[in-house]
């Protein structure tokens, strides 16, 4: 029996080493999840990308649930994610917000000029200042903020139709069972 | 010539370590901020190197040239400058980008086995040495005492 004992051993080190490998595959390990899930958005006062005399706060958007974007031009995941926004993102059934991440106005303007735009009212970070009480730390990013200004979920990279339906659409389909505040 | 070659070698290592050295020095002037004076410049440097750039995981925030931890090194400092300790820094950062922006995570029951699991394993492997060996000296100790001492000349 004790002369086993080694060859015990090695095995828990496989199964482990085993456990290690197969884990890292099942998750992305870039993802870091976020301290905000539950509590309160952060208070943001921001331009319109359009027209920047007008600015949005978050105590404007209170009242209904909607999906906070954030892309860029310069990102290329977010090019990945934009079609998935156009064909699927009216009927997530909650407005979305783009939030434009440290983006020339410019060149976020021509670009939603071009692919599209799936939004609802884009608003602009050029400093990316607000994005830190957020907690990004990349884009695309999208928080689901629920009527009372909390953030309900949030994913970290692109939305792609598996991640809308799966995750995104029982997350909404959650919120509309509480009572409206 | 055994002696010039182990000075020679010594040169090349003395040599490395100052060329990685100069690396570092340079690695701390990405950017150049106002600070108030050397004391507080030493603080900024010692307190963004525990603190991971999440962009770039596995840099911390004092090396990394990724346009995030440019961001949070600006917000760090001006952090400092309005008067606030490192612990406060680093809550205001935890409470963005959670535990994992820390180098150094806290103790609590999610790190448990991160801080304490080699440990656990080091103390496991000698309980499993001592138990054999006592073992060991119990079943044997007549035939350990009849060895001749196996001493032939060849010093080793």
């Amino acid at each position: 029996m004790s002369r086993l004992l080694p060859f015990f051993g090695f095995l828990l080190l496989v199964a482990l080493f085993g456990f290690g490998i197969w884990w890292n595959t099942q998750h992305d390990q870039r993802e870091v999840p976020s301290p905000l899930i539950n509590k309160p958005a952060p208070a943001f006062v921001l331009p319109k990308l359009d027209d920047p005399s007008q600015t949005v706060s978050r105590d404007n958007l209170l009242g209904k649930p909607y999906l906070i974007n954030v892309f860029a031009s310069w990102c290329i995941a977010c090019g990945e994610e934009h079609p998935v926004l156009m064909t699927q993102g009216k009927s997530i059934g909650v407005p979305i917000v783009g939030y434009n991440y440290k983006d020339a106005p410019d060149d976020a303007k021509a670009w939603l000029a071009k692919h599209g735009n799936p939004y609802d009212m884009v608003i602009a970070d050029l400093e990316g200042r607000t994005a830190i009480d957020f907690g990004v730390y990349g884009a695309p990013e999208s928080f689901l903020v629920d009527g009372k200004g909390v953030i309900r979920y949030k994913r970290i990279g692109p939305l792609t139709p598996e991640v809308i339906e799966k995750e995104l659409k029982p997350a909404i389909a959650a919120l509309a069972k509480e009572p409206a505040p | 010539m055994r002696r010039r070659l182990r000075h020679r070698a010594l040169g090349a290592l003395l040599q490395l370590g100052l060329l990685l050295f100069t690396g570092l020095a340079f690695a701390q002037a990405i950017d150049p901020l106002p600070f108030k004076d050397h004391a507080q410049e030493v603080r900024f440097q010692a307190l963004t190197r525990e603190l991971r750039c999440l962009v770039c995981q596995n840099e911390n925030l004092a090396d990394s040239n990724a346009d995030l931890a440019r961001d949070l090194r600006h917000e760090v400092f001006d952090l400092m400058q309005q008067g606030k300790s490192d612990d406060e820094i680093k809550q205001y950062l935890v409470d963005r980008y959670s535990d994992f922006v820390l180098y150094d995570p806290p103790v609590k029951s999610s790190t448990v086995l991160l801080w304490f699991g080699p440990l656990a394993i080091l103390l496991a492997g000698a309980v499993v040495v001592v138990v054999t060996v006592r073992r060991r000296g119990r079943a044997a100790p007549v035939a350990v005492q009849d060895e001749k001492p196996n001493d032939e000349g060849d010093d080793w």
